[in-house]
């Protein structure tokens, strides 16, 4: 038997050859070219042109022969659609067959036809084949059902399948039970809103007691679904945790892993004073550590799952440290996993084997996992106290080895020990600045420079040191070019006589010679500074620093409950939420856990500091940008930033952001738009202009739009307000108003030219923002705008930008550049833009999350003057994303139970009583991040009176 | 779900390619080759995300195994079905070779057609398709009614690995207890982290449907039972272990074996794998190993190692083989050993030393003289640890383990393996063997 001799026939004339074998009269010279076709077809051939002569041999009675005309019909069907219809019969035929395997085998192979044609064929056969007596035709029918609704999900809705497939639920047999539960589950994920699974107690049991007959396979996707089922109470919780227990012990990590997801959900709804809460979680840890001794891929999901675990519920693996000892032979994507876990767990009880193990690693050979490694040492050092003098001397024994990369980052991390631990491990200069030619690496100077700055009073020749670095300042990378800067003017500062020269040039090359903006601005504000204020400058320059926070690279709360449900997945692997890498409406609902609702939307955090504040001052205290969305939702999950918080304002001052953050690119495009500095002060007229505008014209729109709100049409999209009045913008007037319309925001412009010259060359920015709002497209102006001519734009905008709380939180500053000038203006963006499509609650969730959610966290307006009734009141919001989720009549008065989700996976639950003849309704909003109440009220507001 | 699943050689030429779902396409095979298996860079992950599409791969020798997904898959559930699919494929044409892929493509195929359907993994048990897969597909036409009920109630049955009817003339069961022992010690000798981890094979070769029952000295059962006859369990010298923690074949009754702690099941027919388990409490070196490092000048290593065994003197382990790495630069080894025969295998860059057996409360030691070549090749060697393998093999009529009597195995005692077979026959004869791999320390560091 070698069939490899079908790859081999690679000869001209092929096509025909086989055309003719195909059709030959002897059986056996039929299914060998049959075979060449399919092995031709495996590597890519185009052998579709022999459609008819293939499907002629389907007819037949040999099940091998069968089987492979089936799988060539598979793959080229779609191709052939008319020819493809020759098929049906034989299917239709073999769906009757005695034979249960052979219709099952027709049944699997029509689901897999996508031609329309066939599919409507293939309802009655299916509808037959769900009822069959045989289960395992059954359990082929009701993965069937999956693949027609991926065909045409209508005509499975409109021929009742659904209702068959929740009936194979119920199922005698496991394995249906198994299968069907995984169609629905795929079934419902496109439609999140239906209740298809109708999860009950009843239901649940029943799955329960499948869970112990199936095969693996079936137990995941009973798992699987049981973790999307949230308990009425911690009984059913805790009775539904027993009975899932016990497949931690099965020889398949996806199923002991699966097991965990159910556990770690159902265990958030139990009271920690519980003995089983601790039973739970003893349990828990074993088959964890087992999983580490399967085959590297599995280990690597798993490790990447404990990662989660870890972070959510330390407690569960504190004494397993020992286990992610990295093993020689480990690959090394296993090696980084098990360092990052190392970490994690790290604690003042075995901090002495943890750094014996990370510089034994120190010296292994991937370069990739050695600098991990070192920068471990120094998050230990930051972690637990009592190890820094340790981890301290370790680095220096590290950087005696002088092998290039280790020196490098092993500076990176002394910095951070520095910060946290000021006036303490000075005496180690000296050893630093003997390496300091050998530093190749952006990171590594940019700490050093820092160093030298920031020490620069002990240092003796600290500005010979910092002046080597100046020759070459425009070779170097931006972080340096400003660490630098930053570095100079604390020197001078501190030995103002010997060093004006060199603040001299190096404020001139920032400022002159630069086309970095933020560069130049952070120059800028130092010369001023400098110029005005000495004294002041040194209070912001070296004012006192924030602490840095003790653990680095944690998953944002809201971000990491959401990976906790999906545990196993692929999203618990990339650590991102399925949002971010699967494609259109499918697996996209977020997942909470039960008491918990918010869900965030955040892509990934990008750990970029605001590129205004000098990254030395900034370096790790700096919310990343999930954080920061952290503390909006939630103000007491966000890591603790402690610190003077004068100090902290002083550093990251607001304008500097405005100048620098958002606006970079803009100021980038147009050098000259600054204006020529003077060399003593830098100009006056560049940073007023830069910092007065949007505050006035801030304010004004305030008024503007508050006013406006209350005489807006009924398509609950505000009429355009002046945004911009000319006189600011020297003739450029800009009004504008924000939309939503399915699903997407965009910002509707109508740009006037008051000037007399003609206007090209849009630009248009956002400053950072609550809600992440950015422009998704660039401002596409398409002919030059002539004097008084007007132009209607309508900007896409996104969410995905960069998110900083404002104040008011829907305030939106914007830049618009033209070729005149770069002018700015803020404005208010109601929030009803901001409510997704799908922000309807399901009642259950509802409740429990308003209970969940602190009474202090309600708040009370009251809509006075409206004289709609529920039902209006109702389909009006619902028009708006605000969903009524319950209703209810309490003694004569309607209460509407209502939700609605932000952008960023804020839920806002509200509850709205109106009685009938009174005008006014009294509405109750509950959120955890009650400052959106406020503007949640607003849109309430704007929504029901128009 | 899986969305399709690609085999490819080391060449990174497709062998099989099977699509399940339409969202994904033709160019997923071309882009898998050229971003993984044509990288020029190692592989830094088992699971690839190249232009929103997922890639999940194992290798077997050269073959590149991948599943590829569009959506939010399970990931464990993604590698075990590539596990599997690799024993399936194992257990029809033994070694998953170009060669033997390319021979068995069509029944490949049959194969993926029926243990994966729309992406989602069906019974993949060969004892059960076996019965119809066959790549005999005449013969499934002259099936009887009841055969063919028969066959699909296995598949989808409850106990989906084992078929009916089964028939031997010797019932025989052989067991199977591999463990390895894995301790990390650093160069001083000071032991960081030590684990047992074991597996237990069986071999069952038994009629009809057994029902067996499978004991072992686990402390927790022991304890159990042995509150009224503390004394006498203590005379008998039984040993119980702490195990930490033990997974099962998915033939074991998980929630007897949680409730009351007893392993039933109904065994496959033929060998697997029965249970894991994991220890790391109170584990008894079997051997000691110490080496010595001396590096004389820049050309010349003198590596010693001494090897003490740790167990009682009535014991003997089999098949010791000690492996010391050697730098890659080796240019020639001289080896001395008092014991058993020793040889540098320059392509596995190590110095094997081979004893045939040696007794508890021995010792016995190789010196090495390893010459360098002088090179300013800046790759650093790796410095793997010396590793270990011996067997302790017994053999025992079954009714001295149902009896009781205690089986010492090495290095922990897991002991007392009974097997109950209360209703169909008694199997004739079990065998039991043990064999240890070990990974006993770190070499020193070079300076």
């Amino acid at each position: 038997m070698t069939d490899s001799k079908y790859f081999t026939t690679t000869k001209k004339g092929e096509i025909f050859e086989l055309k003719a074998e195909l059709n030959s009269d002897k059986k056996e010279k039929k299914k060998e070219a049959v075979k060449k076709v399919i092995a031709s077809m495996t590597v890519g051939k185009d052998v579709s042109a022999l459609f008819p002569d293939v499907v002629n041999c389907m007819q037949t009675d040999n099940l091998e022969l069968k089987k492979l005309v089936y799988l060539y019909l598979m793959n080229y069907a779609k191709s052939q659609p008319d020819m493809a219809i020759m098929a049906v019969n034989t299917f239709v035929k073999d769906c009757e067959d005695p034979n249960p395997l052979i219709r099952a085998l027709a049944v699997r192979t029509m689901g897999c036809i996508r031609v329309d044609k066939i599919t409507e064929y293939l309802c009655e056969p299916l509808r037959k084949c769900l009822k069959d007596e045989d289960p395992y035709v059954r359990k082929t029918a009701a993965v069937c059902v999956a693949k027609l609704h991926d065909i045409n999900a209508q005509l499975v809705e409109d021929q009742g399948f659904l209702d068959t497939l929740k009936d194979l639920i119920s199922d005698s047999n496991p394995m249906v039970v198994a299968n069907a539960v995984a169609a629905l589950s795929e079934i419902a994920e496109s439609h999140p809103s239906s209740n298809l699974l109708d999860l009950n107690p009843q239901s649940i049991n029943k799955l329960l007691t499948a869970l112990n007959e199936c095969t693996e396979w079936g137990q995941i996707f009973i798992l699987d679904c049981l973790a999307n089922y949230t308990p009425k109470d911690d009984r059913e919780a805790q009775s539904i945790c027993e009975r899932v227990t016990p497949r931690l012990s099965h020889a398949n990590s996806a199923v002991v892993l699966s097991a965990v997801k159910v556990l770690m959900k159902f265990m958030e709804m139990l009271s920690k004073d519980l003995d089983y809460y601790g039973t739970l979680l003893k349990k828990l840890a074993p088959p964890l550590v087992t999983l580490l001794s399967a085959e590297p891929e599995l280990q690597y999901v798993a490790l990447r799952n404990i990662n989660l675990i870890v972070q959510k519920r330390p407690e569960v693996l504190k004494h397993e440290m020992k286990v992610f000892f990295v093993k020689y032979n480990d690959p090394i994507y296993v090696k980084l996993e098990k360092l990052d876990i190392m970490i994690r767990l790290a604690s003042q009880a075995n901090i002495a084997q943890v750094l014996a193990e990370l510089k034994e690693y120190a010296t292994e050979v991937d370069v990739d996992f050695v600098r991990k490694a070192v920068r471990a040492i120094g998050r230990c050092a930051i972690k637990v106290e009592q190890s820094a003098e340790r981890c301290v001397s370790t680095l220096l024994d590290l950087i005696q080895t002088k092998v290039n990369y280790v020196v490098q980052e092993a500076i990176v991390v002394i910095k951070d020990i520095f910060r946290k631990y000021p006036n303490k491990y000075e005496s180690v200069i000296a050893t630093l600045c003997e390496n300091l030619d050998s530093l190749d690496e952006p990171e590594a100077r940019a700490a050093m420079i820092w160093i030298v700055g920031e020490y620069a009073e002990r240092i003796d020749n600290a500005d010979e040191l910092l002046e080597s670095f100046l020759e070459g300042f425009h070779d170097e990378s931006a972080q340096v070019q400003l660490q630098l800067l930053t570095a100079i003017v604390k020197l001078f500062l501190k030995k103002p006589t010997e060093t004006q020269e060199l603040v001299q040039q190096v404020l001139s090359l920032a400022t002159q010679d630069s086309d970095n903006p933020d560069l130049r601005d952070r120059g800028y504000i130092y010369w001023r500074l400098l110029s005005t204020d000495p004294v002041a400058a040194k209070e912001v320059v070296l004012a006192e620093k924030p602490l840095i926070s003790e653990e680095t690279d944690l998953i944002e709360p809201t971000l990491l409950d959401e990976l906790i449900c999906c545990i196993g997945t692929l999203a618990s692997v990339y650590h991102k939420p399925p949002s971010a890498f699967v494609e259109g409406g499918r697996g996209v609902v977020h997942k909470s856990l039960p008491p918990r609702t918010a869900s965030s939307e955040s892509t990934e955090s990008p750990e970029t500091a605001p590129a205004g504040a000098p990254p030395g001052e900034q370096l790790d205290t700096v919310p990343t940008q999930g954080d920061l969305l952290g503390d909006l939702l939630n103000l007491d999950l966000g890591p603790p930033v402690s610190g003077p918080p004068l100090a902290t304002s002083a550093v990251q001052m607001g304008a500097v952001d405005l100048l620098g953050g958002g606006l970079d690119s803009l100021m980038g495009d147009e050098p000259e738009g600054i204006g020529a500095p003077s060399f003593v002060a830098p100009p006056a007229a560049a940073v007023p202009a830069n910092l007065g505008a949007p505050m006035g014209s801030g304010l004004s729109d305030l008024f503007d739009l508050t006013s406006g709100v209350g005489t807006l049409s009924g398509s609950y999209v505000a009429p355009k307000a002046v945004w911009l009045p000319a006189m600011k913008a020297k003739g450029l007037e800009i009004s504008g108003t924000f939309t939503r319309q399915a699903g997407s925001i965009s910002m509707d412009l109508q740009l006037t030219n008051k000037a007399l010259q003609v206007m090209t060359d849009f630009a248009i920015q956002f400053n950072r923002n609550s809600f992440g709002l950015a422009p998704a497209a660039p401002l596409q102006v398409h002919a030059p705008l002539s004097p008084t001519q007007t132009v209607e734009i309508s900007l896409p905008l996104s969410t995905a930008g960069s998110v900083m709380k404002t104040e008011p939180l829907n305030s939106l500053q914007v830049a618009v550049k033209n070729n005149i000038d770069v002018f700015y203006f803020s404005t208010l963006y109601p929030l009803h833009i901001l409510f997704v499509e799908d922000g309807k609650m399901d009642r259950q969730m509802f409740l429990a999350t308003w209970k969940d959610i602190p009474n202090e966290n309600e708040a009370q307006f009251q809509i006075r003057d409206c004289p709609l009734n529920a039902e209006a009141v109702s389909s009006r919001l619902q028009s708006s994303s605000i969903f009524t989720v319950a209703r209810r009549n309490v003694e004569g008065q309607d209460m509407l139970y209502q939700s609605l989700k932000l952008t960023n996976g804020i839920w806002v639950l509200a509850e709205l009583r109106i009685q009938p003849g009174n005008p006014s309704f009294t509405l109750s909003l509950k959120c955890r991040a009650p400052e959106v109440s406020q503007h949640v009220y607003q849109a309430y507001e704007t929504i029901l009176k128009n | 779900m899986i969305g399709g699943l690609f085999i490819y050689n080391h060449k990174g030429e497709v062998l099989i390619s099977r699509v399940y779902r339409d969202d994904i396409g033709r160019n997923a095979v071309d882009a898998f080759r050229v971003n993984v298996i044509h990288a020029r860079q190692q592989v830094r992950s088992p699971v690839t995300n190249i232009a929103r599409t997922s890639f999940f791969h194992v290798k077997r020798s050269n073959i590149w195994l991948a599943a590829v997904t569009k959506q939010n898959v399970n990931a464990a559930m993604v590698f075990e079905f590539l596990y599997k699919m690799c024993d399936v494929m194992a257990a029809y044409f033994g070694k998953i070779s170009e060669e033997n892929i390319k021979n068995n493509f069509v029944l490949i195929y049959e194969l993926l057609d029926e243990i994966l359907d729309f992406g989602y993994p069906q019974n993949s048990e060969t004892g059960a398709l076996k019965t119809f897969i066959t790549q005999q597909g005449i013969k499934s036409q002259h099936q009887t009614k009841e055969e063919q009920s028969q066959i699909t109630s296995q598949v989808t049955g409850q106990i989906g690995w084992r078929r009916e009817g089964i028939k031997y003339r010797r019932n025989e069961l052989f067991l199977d207890v591999l463990e390895s022992v894995n301790l990390l010690m650093s160069p001083q000798g000071q032991v960081l982290s030590a684990h047992v981890s074991g597996r237990v094979v069986m071999k069952s070769y038994l009629s009809g449907m057994p029902e067996c029952k499978f004991g072992m000295n686990d402390k927790i059962v022991i304890e159990k039972q042995g509150k009224g006859t503390a004394d006498e369990t203590s005379k008998s010298g039984k040993q119980s272990i702490a195990i930490d923690d033990c997974t099962f074949h998915q033939c074991v009754r998980l929630s007897k074996f949680d409730s009351e702690r007893s392993i039933s099941f109904i065994p496959p027919d033929g060998e697997f794998e029965l249970m894991r388990y994991r220890t790391t409490k109170d584990i008894i070196l079997p051997f000691r190993v110490i080496p010595l490092v001396r590096e004389v000048g820049r050309t010349k290593l003198e590596v010693k190692v001494v090897i003490k065994s740790n167990f009682k003197p009535s014991l003997l382990a089999q098949k010791i083989e000690v492996r010391i790495p050697t730098p890659l630069n080796t240019s020639g080894v001289q080896v001395i050993c008092m014991k058993g025969k020793a040889k540098y295998k320059a392509s596995e860059n190590a110095i094997v030393w081979k004893i045939k057996r040696m007794a508890g409360m021995k010792e016995s030691q190789i010196s090495a003289e390893i010459e360098l070549l002088p090179t300013n090749d800046k790759k650093k060697w790796a410095r793997p640890p010396i590793s270990m393998n011996f067997e302790v093999r017994q053999r025992r009529g079954l009714e001295q383990c149902v009896l009781g009597k205690t089986l010492e195995i090495l290095p922990v005692n897991l002991c007392t393996y009974h097997l109950a077979d209360d209703e169909t026959e008694t199997p004739e004869r079990s065998d039991f063997n043990s064999q240890t791999h070990f990974f006993p320390c770190r070499l020193p560091p070079r300076n």
